[in-house]
């Protein structure tokens, strides 16, 4: 029985309409609610199952190795903007797993979640979650698959920050949030370029989709700056889309501060999900970064530079990065969380040297795995009292063993040991590859970087990190005596009345990671050298098996270098950690060997406190900036405008008033002034002519005789 | 041509409505608040008729009545709508009621706010639609006095400063249109929109001109077509805002009553858009293309430099205000990369159309969401007794869950998140202006992270955290405030999901629009 392509949309329909309906749920309705979302979830994973089994066997040569269904969603002009899904194997074993996996977090989370006040909130968020992630799986357009990516971001903030009253978990929702943000603004850029370049952002259309032929000799052969090919450019751009989602360095300070959500949502976010959605966009737009047009630029010879130079050299150095952090972490959620980020690290070296089937297989088993050791890690702390300290923990295997017994397979499987966990078969075929791929070779890297370490030592010494730092973990969380009883007892009894023993965990949580034990050791056999089935099935080729294979040159030696590899790790941490059990008040053996490393590591390279100073202040001066421009500058031209013109009529009113009314006054009274005294000539009295006439003469008759005696 | 008059109608009923109110007595306050009610609601009724009888089919005018009016001055009472005129109505029918629910608690001078804010919604109705200058103006001066005296009277501290420099502003950019307006109709004769972009399309306007500069002997032939093109464009770009023309706005939305601010932000912000749309490109393409790129880096400031402003603001109107200023920046964009001297390539059509039917999108979304931003912060403030500082709260998810959560998704919506309304306009803008001007719309998506900075910063100080003591028994959304949000969140839900809603009434007016653009 095979689902039919027009109805894949159900499989993110139903747990999208399961949160629709759970949102508008009342709070006391848990059983409903949680009901509704693990049935949803169960009814996708069958349609997913049925998706899967369709494409079972699918050539790549056929016409329908990517089976599409595209319909119109709205009009530019005279062009319609179309949308779609698509049903090919990359698609179909995401959908599988992030399916399964997701049903059977949903299933441990009833437990986890039990005592929360807003657990119907938390079923919704979970169920939205997954209905994105499954949306970016089955998204045929880029914009499709964009939308959903950010429904993903959108998801990961409101779980992240679910216990909201916690300030640590709403700046770490905030930070998830805005730093995947950075990398989907440049996504979005990419997006918008592949948009024009190519003209459409269906993936699959007929032959004329921008992941085809057509499109992609199109765009490998067009040259941008410095001599990239479109193509490349595009695929960079798209890829730091991917940097933010999926961890990578230096977009990665997120991760590790989103285990402030409760553990399930952990689980969902480093298994599953939202990590897992950068990797599958890069091998979705696989084509697209591979593409070349022969364009090889001479900055760096010898090395074919595409996209994918760059994916695997990311990789590499978060593989390792991410490690050596790790080494010295002390809450058991935060090392899984780097050890998520340094894996996503190997998943991206992977894509980057050795295509979709090689950094796929390791995505598939890695979710298995880490979904059982985060789901392990909840167990732990639900154990113990919330507590995640692993000082404060130690001799579990007593007191939890199943949980014990599973968490180990579960470290077994992370840290590759050799033959019987998927791990190992994933990793190792990542590091094949990075040893057969081109930049390896020592001779043809000239470069200094080249010359010093490759992908490939990067990824080797992340091996053995990974070995280390998962044993450190088992032996301070599992082996040795309970350390707790010392100091938490006091708040830890309190709060639990007395029993301030861990205890196991209920069935409804120990069933899941049983389920997903079996899985980290049986998946490995899907892809193994002898039987490459799953890289085949991906592909599109027929799988053959061939014993043979395991003993060819290069396979033998990986697989003989790896198991020495994971070999040294875990004899390493288990001649410091697990010889003798540690006292609580210890210092990690590491510490008082290089107290300096130590630190350094313990405090992630310092990563976030460079950003505070750096990025996060600049933000806040450039806002104060913006703000003193707009207050003081603009704000100011305008009042000085306005000042201007008071200052206008100000000067005119003084005008007026001094000069024109002030003259015109003085005139007037000029005027007056004379004329009164003019009129004082006229005053009508004869006497005083008279006076005037007597005076006249006298001082006419005084002239002339002067004037006469003069002559 | 001139059926049922339905544009008049919906013009003049709340005219009458506002008239009705002022006769009322002071004391008659639930009577003048449910007759606003009544008349804003019938405006409801009435634009979505038009909205549903508007022919999508149809590139030209629609619902055209046109009579004389005064004729020695070419004056003629004209108005009709296309798919941008409707829409704007649409959206000016659909906020008015929101706004005035939203004011439901005013308590001083009841039927004079109600029949100011009616008074607004006729002048917003007949900018809307008036498609001959003189009469035109008038709506667009007359919607300037109701604002002004609601921002005076109902305001908050400094109303007074706040409504003069705001009245005074957008007046100083309306004289400069007005002189511009007057000088086109001395060189063309007419006050007629479509005439006058026929006009300015056959390079008749052009033509006729230095015809004139030889007669005024002011300005050369360059010049005056440039200073004609200056004054209409001051009184565009002051009131959307265009930054550096921008410094009224965060003190006039703050000073504002709330409900005021809905008006201003969701309503007479796009007047500005609409006036760009409908006069300055159409009019004047060949000046638009000269000052094309300045005026883009002007449009990235505008989009950029506000956004980080606004997370410097304490003050939650302020922040929002700012914000208000971001999203039409993006709108501007769009319409300064239109501008670009393109070839009549099938291509650049469909990039002009993407872009055309992204601002029309983006001004109706906005249009939609920065109001319901605005009604959040007036039930907070109702709350809270005035207080709206960023940091005056605290965890305020515990005590007002839904209030948090509706308010969250309005948030989203202005952040541009996929699924709600504000994204495809947004894209579809970004998506066509992108090949017309790479570098400015490269920078300009920086304004989509900064806004998710603020936004998010903000929601973390407000909501999130421990419980702030002071707001234990803060009150959740009443049913009547649910009434009021849900319908608006659910038009953002299904924009953002099926924008064809919207962009199948648009889009052949979008089409022609983008015909007669060929420059």
């Amino acid at each position: 029985m095979y689902l039919d392509i027009k109805y894949l949309w159900l499989i993110p329909a139903l747990p999208l309409l399961a949160a629709g309906l759970i949102a508008v749920t009342r709070q006391p309705h848990r059983r409903f609610a949680a009901a509704l979302a693990i049935g949803a979830m169960a009814i996708s994973f069958i349609l997913a199952c049925f998706a899967f089994a369709g494409t079972l066997g699918r050539s790549s040569a056929a016409t329908s190795f990517h089976e599409t269904w595209n319909f119109n969603w709205f009009q530019i002009g005279e062009n319609w903007f179309r949308l779609g899904w698509v049903l090919d194997p990359l698609a179909a074993v995401m959908l599988v797993m992030v399916t399964f996996v997701s049903l059977l977090i949903f299933i441990y989370s009833v437990g986890y979640m039990a005592h929360d006040e807003n657990f119907t909130r938390f079923f919704c968020f979970l169920s939205l979650f997954a209905a994105a992630m499954l949306g970016v799986v089955i998204a045929n357009n880029l914009l499709l698959l964009f939308m959903c990516w950010e429904l993903v971001g959108l998801a990961s903030y409101l779980l992240i920050g679910f216990w909201y009253q916690k300030p640590s978990a709403a700046a770490a929702a905030k930070k998830a949030f805005i730093t995947t943000r950075i990398g989907d603004v440049v996504f979005f850029l990419g997006i918008l370029w592949l948009y024009s370049q190519a003209g459409t952002l269906l993936f699959y259309d007929g032959g004329s989709g921008c992941l085809e032929q057509n499109a992609l000799n199109e765009l490998a052969t067009r040259a941008t700056i410095a001599g990239l090919a479109v193509s490349t450019g595009i695929g960079l751009l798209i890829f730091c889309g991917a940097i933010g989602k999926s961890g990578q360095v230096p977009l990665h300070v997120w991760l590790p501060d989103a285990m402030e959500g409760p553990t399930p949502v952990s689980a969902l976010i480093h298994a599953a999900t939202m990590v897992a959605a950068g990797v599958f966009l890069v091998a979705r737009v696989y084509p697209l970064m591979s593409a070349n047009g022969g364009e090889v630029s001479n900055w760096s010879p010898g090395i074919h530079v595409s996209a994918l130079t760059v994916v695997a050299w990311v990789g590499a150095i978060t593989a390792v990065f991410a490690a050596c952090i790790a080494v010295a972490q002390t809450d058991i959620k935060r090392i899984l969380a780097y050890s998520t980020v340094s894996q996503l690290g190997f998943m991206m070296l992977g894509l980057g040297v050795g295509g979709i089937a090689v950094g796929m297989f390791h995505l598939i088993t890695h979710a298995f795995f880490k979904a059982l050791l985060f789901l392990g890690a909840g167990s732990v702390i639900h154990g113990c009292h919330e507590e995640q300290d692993i000082r404060r923990m130690g001799g579990l295997k007593k007191y939890m063993p199943v949980t014990f017994a599973t968490y180990a397979i579960g470290m077994m499987a992370l840290s590759g040991v050799p033959l019987f966990f998927s791990g190992f078969w994933s990793k190792d075929g990542i590091l094949e590859k990075a040893h057969e791929w081109s930049g390896s070779h020592w001779p043809a890297t000239s470069s200094v970087l080249g010359v010093l370490f490759t992908p490939f030592h990067l990824g080797v010494f992340a091996a053995l990190l990974t070995a280390f730092y998962m044993t450190r973990q088992v032996c301070y969380v599992f082996l040795g005596n309970y350390r707790a009883n010392g100091h938490a007892s006091a708040h830890a009894g309190e709060a639990h009345a007395g029993s301030n023993e861990p205890h196991e965990s209920p069935r409804v949580m120990t069933w899941p990671l049983i389920i997903l034990a079996a899985f980290a050791i049986l998946l490995g056999f899907l892809g193994t050298p002898v039987w490459p089935w799953f890289q085949s099935y991906l592909n599109g080729i027929a799988p053959d098996f061939e014993f043979g294979r395991l003993f060819e040159g290069p396979v033998l030696f990986t697989l003989a270098l790896s198991t020495f590899i994971v070999t040294a790790g875990v004899m390493l941490a288990w001649w410091l950690y697990g010889q003798k059990p540690i006292q609580s008040d210890e210092p990690d053996p590491l510490e008082r060997i290089r107290p300096e490393i130590f630190g350094l590591l313990r405090r992630k390279f310092f990563i976030d406190e460079v950003y505070e100073v750096t990025v996060i202040r600049f933000n806040a001066w450039w806002a104060r900036v913006c703000d003193g421009l707009d207050f003081w500058f603009w704000n100011g031209l305008v009042h000085a405008i306005g000042y201007l013109v008071v200052g206008l009529a100000w000067i005119d009113q003084v005008f007026d008033q001094f000069v024109i009314n002030l003259g015109f006054d003085e005139g007037c009274k000029g005027a007056a002034r004379g004329g009164k005294l003019l009129s004082r000539l006229q005053n009508g009295r004869v006497q005083d002519y008279l006076r005037v006439i007597g005076v006249a003469l006298a001082v006419l008759v005084l002239v002339l005789i002067w004037g006469c005696r003069a002559s | 041509m001139n059926g049922f008059p339905i544009i008049s109608i919906l013009t003049f009923v709340p005219l009458a409505g506002a008239i009705l109110l002022i006769g009322l007595h002071s004391r008659q306050k639930g009577l003048a608040r449910g007759l606003a009610l009544g008349f804003s609601l019938l405006n409801l009724v009435l634009a979505v008729t038009l909205w549903a009888q508007f022919d999508p089919r149809s590139s030209g005018l629609q619902f055209v009545e046109r009579h004389e009016w005064i004729k020695s001055l070419g004056a003629q009472y004209f108005v009709g709508v296309d798919g941008l005129g409707a829409l704007m109505v649409l959206l000016t029918a659909l906020v008015v009621p929101i706004a005035i629910l939203a004011s439901w608690r005013i308590d001083e001078k009841v039927p004079i706010f109600f029949s100011l804010v009616l008074f607004l919604q006729s002048g917003l109705f007949g900018t809307f639609t008036a498609l001959n200058f003189f009469h035109w103006f008038i709506f667009w001066e007359i919607s300037l006095v109701p604002a002004f005296f609601l921002i005076k009277f109902w305001g908050g501290t400094q109303r007074t400063a706040a409504a003069t420099q705001f009245f005074i502003y957008t007046m100083v950019g309306s004289v400069a249109m007005l002189l511009s307006f007057l000088a086109l109709y001395s060189v063309t004769g007419t006050f007629d929109f479509m005439e006058l972009a026929d006009k300015g399309r056959s390079g008749e306007i052009a033509s006729q001109m230095i015809v004139k500069v030889t007669a005024w002997q002011i300005f050369n032939r360059d010049q005056l077509p440039l200073v004609i093109f200056a004054g209409v464009f001051l009184g565009f770009a002051v009131k959307v805002p265009l930054v550096p023309f921008h410094t009224w706005l965060p003190t006039t939305y703050a000073e504002a009553p709330t409900s005021v601010t809905m008006l201003l932000t969701g309503l007479m912000s796009k007047m500005g858009v609409y006036g760009f749309l409908r006069i300055l490109l159409p009019i004047f393409p060949d000046q638009m293309r000269m000052v094309m790129t300045p005026l883009l880096w002007l449009a990235v400031a505008t989009i950029v430099l506000p956004a980080c402003a606004a997370f410097a603001q304490r003050d939650l109107k302020r922040m929002f205000a700012y914000s208000s200023i971001n999203h039409l920046g993006y709108c501007l964009l769009g319409i300064f990369a239109l501008a670009k001297l393109t070839q009549a390539d099938a291509s650049w059509n469909l990039q002009k159309s993407a872009v055309l039917n992204g601002v029309l999108l983006q001004m109706f979304n906005h249009g939609l969401t920065a109001p319901i931003l605005f009604c959040f912060i007036a039930f907070l403030e109702q709350r809270s007794g005035g207080l709206r500082g960023v940091d005056d709260f605290g965890g305020l998810r515990k005590a007002a869950p839904v209030f948090c959560g509706l308010m969250g998704i309005a948030i989203f919506a202005s952040l541009g998140l996929p699924g709600l309304n504000g994204f495809i306009g947004e894209f579809l803008i970004f998506k066509g202006s992108f090949p017309l001007a790479t570098w400015a719309t490269a920078l300009s998506v920086l304004g989509l992270l900064v806004t998710a900075i603020f936004l998010l910063t903000m929601l973390q100080r407000v909501f999130s955290g421990p419980l702030n003591g002071k707001w234990s028994g803060l009150a959740d959304l009443s049913w009547k405030e649910r009434l009021i949000v849900l319908p608006a969140l659910a038009l953002m839900l299904i924009i953002g999901v099926y924008p064809q809603l919207l962009i199948g009434k648009i889009n052949t007016t979008v089409i022609a629009m983008v015909e007669n653009m060929k420059f």
